[in-house]
């Protein structure tokens, strides 16, 4: 560690912007947006895959909330929802008295709340067309081999949904990366809180902003590169049999 | 006819000196209204503030009467070059991109920063132990921002806020423990508040110059270096015979 000071400052040698003290705010800022990006999609994702289910159901009064709930996300900038869970919240009586309070205190519970509600929206509705679009003939083949309802989707529609769900899944990975960025707003030093930080203390946006972008196109990079993989992997079946 | 022309000459640089030294009787300022509590207008229309009074009193103590004339602040320095008026009061902060173009008086004041926390609070007195662990409110990118990032950076959460206001919604929903603020807009916006009781903890805080800066001056036109001695003579006189802060109590104290 003591080496790698080291190295980093000889680096940075004469750079009056890129001290070791501002880039230890980036590295911060990129732990606080993957942190963030990362637990809202593995419980939004969590969240999604039942309510696409509960979305396709033949009962109105099952399907209408749902799609109340992913119409209400889906229709309004995820900025307005954060503001109005981070400054909304205190406005409900008795808040800073609750258990609640430790947790919403900090601002990073309430943006990973709204990012979490936005993006299980938007992937309720990529699941449930993806649902929706599994052919007839798989469901007739499940039916006459005896499968329960439950079965058929735990077996049939399910698995084959969710490969046909992945290229869009990623790019809803990607727009969730990049839709972090408003976390700042909220006090949060993400990467672009860092940028923000930096530019306001140095006067210096071309540096601060262009650095910044350069994290998220190597972030982004990471999850194409992700998702490719597993497209490649998981729809290795559609593949075209001559040729590669 | 070399000595004619010499004395002539004389004649006529003492003709254009007494026209350049020009002495004041009437000094006019300009002044952008409003800029609370420095600069603005009572409900009855009258125009005050901490500026206002200083300047008056000024003016009185050197012996000139003065006049206002409001100028909007983009062309304040250009209204001043042009003879406008003579002079600009009106919280120009001391700067050297500006002293390029008009001569300045002393700093007359540096507004003062402070920190203000709820009345219960636990922190006596800002130092590293007390604000150990603390979330400390800044506007991001102000003079206070840096003060705080420097000195408490290591050791207390700082957040950092795009306005004022949306730091106040977060000190009233308990989500900060203390803020770093202008005193002036502490003031009117968390001392007067009725949603809880606020107070300033410890000193007001105007040092060290690389964060706070050299503080407010008066603006002249460069060649005016006279009627700039002037105004610091009589500043320096109502700071010694206490008129200077019996006006800064007026406005920057409870």
């Amino acid at each position: 560690m003591e080496q790698l000071n080291q190295w980093l400052a000889g680096l940075l040698e004469g750079n009056v912007i890129f001290t070791p003290q501002t880039l230890a705010y980036y590295w911060d800022g990129l732990v606080t947006t993957t942190q963030l990006v990362f637990l809202s999609l593995l419980i939004g994702l969590i969240l999604a895959v039942p309510l696409a289910i509960l979305r396709g159901s033949k009962h109105r009064w099952i399907k209408l909330p749902v799609y109340f709930y992913t119409y209400v996300f889906r229709g309004t900038p995820l900025l307005v929802q954060l503001y109005i869970i981070y400054y909304g919240v205190v406005f409900v009586d008795g808040i800073q008295e609750s258990f609640l309070w430790p947790l919403l205190r900090e601002a990073f519970y309430p943006a990973l709340i709204a990012f979490t509600l936005n993006t299980a929206a938007y992937t309720t509705e990529i699941f449930h067309g993806a649902i929706k679009a599994t052919s007839r003939g798989e469901i007739e083949a499940a039916r006459a081999y005896g499968m329960s309802q439950a079965l058929t989707m735990r077996r049939i529609i399910l698995p084959s949904a969710f490969r046909r769900a992945l290229p869009a899944y990623g790019n809803e990975v990607i727009f969730m990366l990049h839709a972090s960025a408003i976390a700042s707003v909220v006090t949060l030093m993400d990467i672009t809180g860092a940028a923000r930080f930096v530019y306001a203390r140095y006067y210096a946006p071309f540096e601060a902003f262009i650095f910044a972008a350069a994290i998220y196109l190597c972030l982004t990079f990471a999850i194409l590169y992700l998702f490719r993989y597993l497209e490649k992997r998981l729809l290795a079946h559609l593949k075209p049999l001559s040729g590669n | 006819m070399k000595k004619l022309l010499t004395v002539s000459l004389l004649g006529l640089a003492m003709a254009a000196g007494s026209a350049q030294a020009r002495d004041y009787d009437h000094v006019r300022f300009g002044v952008d209204v409003p800029y609370e509590p420095m600069e603005y207008r009572t409900p009855e229309g009258e125009l005050t503030g901490f500026d206002i009074e200083l300047g008056n009193a000024l003016c009185e103590e050197i012996g000139v009467t003065c006049e206002w004339i409001e100028q909007e602040w983009d062309g304040i320095i250009p209204g001043l070059l042009s003879r406008k008026y003579d002079a600009i009061m009106s919280s120009m902060t001391i700067n050297d991109e500006r002293r390029a173009t008009v001569l300045f008086s002393d700093p007359y004041i540096t507004p003062p920063s402070a920190w203000f926390a709820p009345e219960d609070t636990e922190i006596d007195e800002p130092s590293t132990e007390a604000l150990d662990g603390m979330t400390i409110g800044v506007q991001r990118g102000t003079l206070q921002d840096n003060y705080v990032t420097d000195h408490y950076g290591d050791v207390a959460d700082i957040s950092r806020y795009s306005t004022a206001d949306d730091m106040v919604l977060d000190m009233e929903a308990e989500r900060l423990d203390i803020v770093f603020l202008d005193f002036p807009v502490g003031k009117s916006t968390l001392l007067d508040s009725d949603e809880r009781e606020y107070k300033v903890v410890g000193e007001m805080i105007t040092e060290p110059k690389e964060y706070f800066g050299d503080g407010f001056g008066i603006a002249f036109r460069p060649r005016d270096e006279a009627l700039a001695e002037r105004f610091n003579e009589a500043l320096a006189t109502l700071k010694e015979d206490g008129t200077y802060d019996e006006i800064y109590k007026r406005y920057f104290e409870e």
